[in-house]
């Protein structure tokens, strides 16, 4: 896992709550076996018309929000299935952090695993950002995760973020080396411990 | 203060590695960690490239259900990325040792039908798979979760999952459901109360008559769906069923292990004075078949309501979601939920092809047909025992009587990832778990119901309501 580093980048408005990883990554773009790749199928389903020629329509195709590092949604976001595909898509595919109300569990434990920042914010924050984002969509945010702030459009945002995480974000830490650490205070538990 | 039934499973799992105490974060040991052809390859690939081990073969088993083919199995699988996934499971599975039901072992089924059957699940164990219906183990008193894959790489390497401690919510199912009606419409009733989010963060401990009268089967339906409410784990504390259902079981503790185990499900109970983080109660006496309108299992109706209108949302943001879901299933508001015509009809999924739910589609459906406009209807077995159990009974013959289809155990149209998929606009009756845009297929349209229900859409080509039809 690369560290993450500070990110500047305009930001891309997903106005629809309860957006689920079928949608971020629909099930017929599972079966790879690698963990790359992905970028080309996220949102697929609404990125491209039954022709496979772009939807214009689709905020992520409209020229003014191309090449976005931020992704800015509405409650909920991440639901439904547990895929860690639907990260590694949206990190293929270029973004970074993703700015919402409120994520569901699994989703944002993965985005951890996979160096994306998921921010939370309170609604009315989120709101703000949705106008300055949708009427300015040029507006340039640098998102700092030391200082746990995103600033841009004339505004500066804290947010709250677990201290642990935010380490193992900055340094790029694994899970495992971190667990495998305590193989002792593991064995301890296996001997005492009866599993029928 | 006493202790709830998911409080005492997780501190019997706590790993005390130093500095423990003083951190909200928490080692967690796994004691069955199930695995299935999707979200494990990359799993893999991860180890080999650290150069690390699977830490406890034998506490893994590992299965092929999402993508397999429901007909033909005796031909090669014919979706070559398909048979790729397959493929690499097994070569994985060889080079760590793990226990595998490939395609056409006996043991094989979908993964949550499978744990349980076998007697893998059981009551106080922590059991995670890369798969978000793992919450369906809940009902024997574990408290089982899905996980993402790196979180599989994690517990495959150290068998243990970095966690924090969720908050508890009890949901009080309260009086007697009446005829007709079912855990799956407990389960959708819950959420279209409390929205796909009003767990998120939190485990449910699911209780009151309604779960106590409930055989395992519907238990196991209820704690399937609560990540559709976005639980992070549902579970019923073990009574007499529980035990009654594990014994002999093929994987159950036997002999002094079993007594000793008994011993301990039994104090796997809340305690009078435990005190939840939220309490929700349902209503269960006047509880009305249930039927999914829209794009979100929480959008959700009784059968016998109409389609809402964009304007009856909460707010503006639900509002937004109405609008789009009445577009995407082409739905007006007002129309009744019995003129929704049918195109076809899934009986299957994690949440319901166990024998009981074959058992009331063949109840309902024996001695007539399927309405000559549903195109298809599909019955799949949850695993090969299901299958067998239901051909011992001759469930396969009133369904191949009726015209249904009877296939080989696997996921099949809950996610369409094999050939089993609606074409764009298609209507289907499911009995699965999610009705996410294009989950049974690009333009497909989702509704969820009860296997009774789906089963009588499909006689009928529209919904009806199984109350009229019981009375
Ligand atoms: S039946 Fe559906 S929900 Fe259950 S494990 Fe298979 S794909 Fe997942």
């Amino acid at each position: 896992m690369k560290p993450f580093q500070t990110v500047v980048s305009k930001a891309a408005p997903l106005d629809l709550p309860n957006v689920d990883t079928d949608q971020i990554i629909p099930k017929q773009f599972l079966k790879r076996v690698e963990r790359t790749g992905f970028g080309q199928y996220l949102f697929f389903d609404w990125r491209f018309k039954d022709d496979g020629q772009e939807n214009p329509d689709f905020v992520l195709n409209k020229p003014e929000y191309k090449g976005a590092k931020i992704l800015l949604a509405r409650d909920n976001f991440g639901c439904g299935s547990s895929r860690e595909h639907a990260p590694w898509a949206l990190l293929d595919y270029g973004f970074q952090v993703i700015i919402a109300p409120s994520f569901a569990d699994i989703f944002y434990n993965n985005c951890f695993q996979n160096g994306i920042l998921p921010i939370k914010l309170p609604p009315d924050q989120v709101d703000t950002l949705f106008q300055l984002v949708q009427e300015r969509p040029d507006t340039e945010f640098v998102v700092d995760l030391e200082k746990q702030t995103i600033t841009g459009g004339g505004i500066t945002i804290s947010f709250e973020i677990d201290k642990e995480r935010k380490e193992k974000l900055l340094k790029g830490l694994d899970d495992i080396a971190w667990t495998l650490q305590f193989e002792d205070a593991i064995k301890e538990y296996e001997n005492t411990h009866t599993i029928y | 203060m006493g202790k709830t039934l998911f409080d005492k499973v997780w501190e019997h799992h706590l790993v005390n590695y130093p500095g423990s105490e003083n951190s909200d974060k928490k080692l967690l040991y796994i004691d069955l960690h199930l695995i299935h052809e999707v979200t494990s390859p990359q799993a893999f690939e991860g180890l080999r490239l650290a150069g690390r081990k699977v830490r406890r073969p034998d506490l893994t088993v590992a299965t092929m259900d999402h993508n397999v083919p429901t007909k033909d199995r005796d031909k090669p699988v014919r979706d070559p990325i398909s048979a790729k996934q397959m493929e690499v499971l097994k070569k994985n599975c060889e080079e760590f040792g793990i226990t595998l039901y490939d395609l056409n072992s006996y043991d094989q089924g979908i993964v949550h039908v499978i744990g349980p059957e076998q007697g893998f699940t059981q009551p106080g164990k922590t059991i995670v798979c890369g798969d978000s219906h793992t919450s369906t183990h809940g009902a024997f008193g574990a408290l089982a979760f899905g996980i993402g894959t790196s979180e599989v790489e994690h517990v495959l390497a150290t068998q243990c999952l970095v966690q924090k401690k969720p908050k508890t919510m009890r949901v009080n199912f309260i009086g007697k459901l009446p005829k007709g009606v079912y855990a799956k419409d407990m389960i959708l009733a819950l959420i279209g109360k409390i929205g796909t989010a009003g767990a998120t963060g939190y485990v449910m401990e699911y209780a009151g008559e309604a779960i106590e009268n409930l055989s395992m089967e519907g238990r196991m339906t209820i704690c399937n769906m609560s990540i559709e409410a976005g639980a992070r784990a549902g579970m019923v504390a073990p009574d007499e069923k529980t035990y009654a259902y594990l014994k002999d079981k093929p994987h159950a503790p036997k002999g002094e292990a079993w007594d000793k185990a008994l011993a301990w499900w039994k104090t796997l109970k809340t305690d009078k004075d435990a005190v939840f983080d939220k309490e929700v109660t349902i209503d269960c006496s006047t509880l009305a078949p249930q039927v999914t309108w829209g794009t979100s299992p929480g959008m959700v109706r009784g059968v016998d309501e109409t389609i809402p209108s964009p304007d009856d949302a909460p707010d503006e943001v639900t509002k937004i979601g109405y609008k789009k879901a009445l577009e995407y299933m082409d739905l007006k508001p007002g129309m009744k939920i019995t003129e929704i015509p049918i195109d076809k009809v899934f009986i299957g999924s994690c949440t319901n092809s166990r024998i009981e739910d074959l058992r009331e589609a063949a109840a309902m459906v024996k001695g007539r047909r399927k309405a000559d406009t549903v195109k298809a209807v599909l019955v799949v077995p949850g695993s090969h025992r299901v299958k067998e159990q239901a051909e011992k009974e001759g469930l396969d013959k009133i369904f191949l009587e009726a015209g249904f289809e009877w296939r080989e155990p696997g996921c099949s149209m809950c996610l369409a990832m094999n050939d089993d998929v609606l074409s764009p606009g298609e209507r289907c009756a499911s009995t699965s778990n999610r009705n996410f845009e294009g989950r049974q297929g690009k333009g497909g349209r989702t509704f969820l119901v009860s296997p009774a229900m789906a089963t009588l859409a499909a006689i009928h080509g529209h919904f009806v309501d199984i109350r009229e039809e019981l009375s």
